[in-house]
């Protein structure tokens, strides 16, 4: 009888107490990121499908299209073409296909690269109604971005 | 003024007012439910139709009045076009003797109390016609709930007004609050004096208040995660709309009834203000009024988004083995201490 009266007052008080915790969430900050208007930075580490690194120095790849990334690649996504330009000792990247498809972001292709050629890019705004739209080639991707930069 | 107290105009007024009260208070609170429910969990709430989402209500109420109001085939057509109109009337009805400032009230009947009492009653019957009339087992379900709950819940409601009633010895809305003139340690939630459990007497009235309006965490008629909508399943467009309307019209009710019998009204709590002020008393008081009104409106929605619903026993159980029990020892004490102290 007497727990069953005290059960009362304490369930209230109980109540009161969740309504406490409410509260003070009401008059914390708003943590909703409005997404496509605000973003989050990306962590570091995180992996996008790969991209060509601009080199700062030459402002062009630093692939010598040695084919490593492609025959590291456990999946058969990278396809590399190069060509020897004249006047330069080594090859150059004119072809660099990535069928993102397939890609399991492995990172097998950046641990082989001699060079530091390519890095997990940031991108992950990815939508397209096709398999096409998911097979990009990197070259004219530095192409974009050296543009990008210079403006 | 002397052109709007002739008696035709005085009604019209009153009603249009009452209808624009009810209506705004509708979606506009529903904008608040909304955004509150998001503050509370950290979160803007809708926030892209107009500035800061302040045309939600607009976007809201068009697409409900374009969609099309369907009858269930072999339904009571006539109850289930009937019912939204049952629920929405009685509220209205109420705020006709509420009094929302000194001389601001529609109609000033001398048992105030006990009509909001006998229409409030009418919302049950309404909701349980829409139940029946929708042909729909969760409809029916709802229907069966909403009755047991509102008998159980009437009850203590009904317990803690009398209680409230033996200390101010009228039904008059506007004489019950003249009668908490003053200070604010003369509004009845303080007046230890002849009630000692006066805040616990409102915190019942208030519990009551929340199950007879079927909010959270009492909102078993819609209870939208067992019985798809409850009683309002079947119910489209405008129809599920006046259903809403309704919801915060005895929301709005309930909130202003609590004002009137626990916190003065329109009564400033500060003592009463200089004759000289005129008309700006009115106001002043209305502006009161409101703040009271809303801060417990905002409670109301303070408690929806803080506590689960809870089980249909243990609704039945708080009532009649909590609230009831309590009620009738604060009405024991409560006359015990007016005959022997006044």
């Amino acid at each position: 009888m007497k727990t069953d009266i005290l059960a009362v007052p304490r369930g209230f008080w109980s109540l009161l107490t969740g309504m406490r915790v409410t509260l003070s969430q009401f008059f914390k900050p708003i943590v909703t990121v409005q997404y496509p208007r605000q973003t989050l930075k990306m962590p570091p580490r995180y992996r996008g499908h790969i991209e060509l690194i601009l080199d700062p120095e030459t402002q062009r790849s630093r692939c010598t299209a040695c084919k490593l990334c492609e025959r590291a690649c456990p999946s058969d996504c990278i396809l590399v073409e190069g060509a020897k330009f004249e006047g330069e000792k080594k090859k150059s990247v004119t072809q660099y296909e990535l069928d993102f498809t397939k890609c399991s972001l492995c990172g097998a292709c950046i641990e082989a690269c001699p060079s530091d050629a390519i890095k997990f890019s940031r991108e992950y705004n990815l939508a397209s109604t096709s398999k096409e739209g998911y097979h990009y080639d990197l070259v004219k991707r530095l192409a974009e971005e050296k543009e990008r930069k210079s403006l | 003024m002397s052109l709007l107290s002739t008696e035709p105009l005085r009604l019209l007024a009153s009603l249009l007012l009452i209808i624009a009260f009810v209506g705004l208070n509708a979606a506009y609170l529903v904008l608040a439910e909304r955004k509150g429910a998001g503050r509370f969990q950290n979160r803007p709430g809708p926030n892209e139709a107009g500035y800061g989402g302040w045309l939600q209500p607009v976007a809201d109420v068009l697409k409900l009045i374009s969609k099309q109001i369907m009858v269930p085939p072999e339904s009571d057509r006539l109850l289930f076009r009937m019912a939204p109109l049952v629920v929405l009337t009685p509220a209205m009805m109420c705020l006709a003797v509420v009094p929302f400032s000194d001389t601001l009230v529609a109609r000033n009947v001398n048992v105030g109390l006990l009509m909001v009492f006998s229409f409030g009653s009418i919302n049950v019957m309404a909701i349980l016609l829409s139940g029946w009339a929708s042909r729909n087992k969760y409809a029916i379900m709802s229907a069966a709930r909403v009755v047991s709950q509102n008998v159980a819940y009437e009850i203590p409601m009904l317990l803690v007004v009398i209680t409230l009633l033996m200390s101010t010895g009228t039904l008059d809305l506007s004489e019950i609050i003249k009668q908490q003139a003053g200070g604010f340690w003369h509004w009845n939630f303080f007046r230890l004096d002849v009630n000692p459990l006066a805040p616990v007497t409102f915190v019942i009235f208030f519990i009551c208040m929340l199950a007879e309006a079927n909010r959270a965490p009492f909102d078993m008629a819609e209870a939208e995660s067992e019985l798809v909508a409850g009683a309002f399943t079947e119910y489209a467009g405008m129809g599920f709309g006046v259903f809403f309307m309704a919801e915060y019209a005895n929301i709005v009710l309930g909130c202003s009834l609590a004002t009137v019998l626990f916190f003065g009204g329109w009564q400033t709590g500060l003592g009463a203000l200089p004759a000289s002020w005129g008309a700006w008393k009115v106001l002043i008081g209305l502006g009161f009024f409101l703040a009271k009104m809303y801060a417990l409106v905002f409670t109301v929605i303070w408690v929806r988004w803080t506590f689960p619903r809870t089980q249909f026993y243990g609704l039945l159980n708080l009532s009649w083995k909590i609230l009831i029990p309590i009620s009738l020892f604060t009405l024991l004490l409560s006359s015990v201490m007016i005959k022997l102290f006044a």
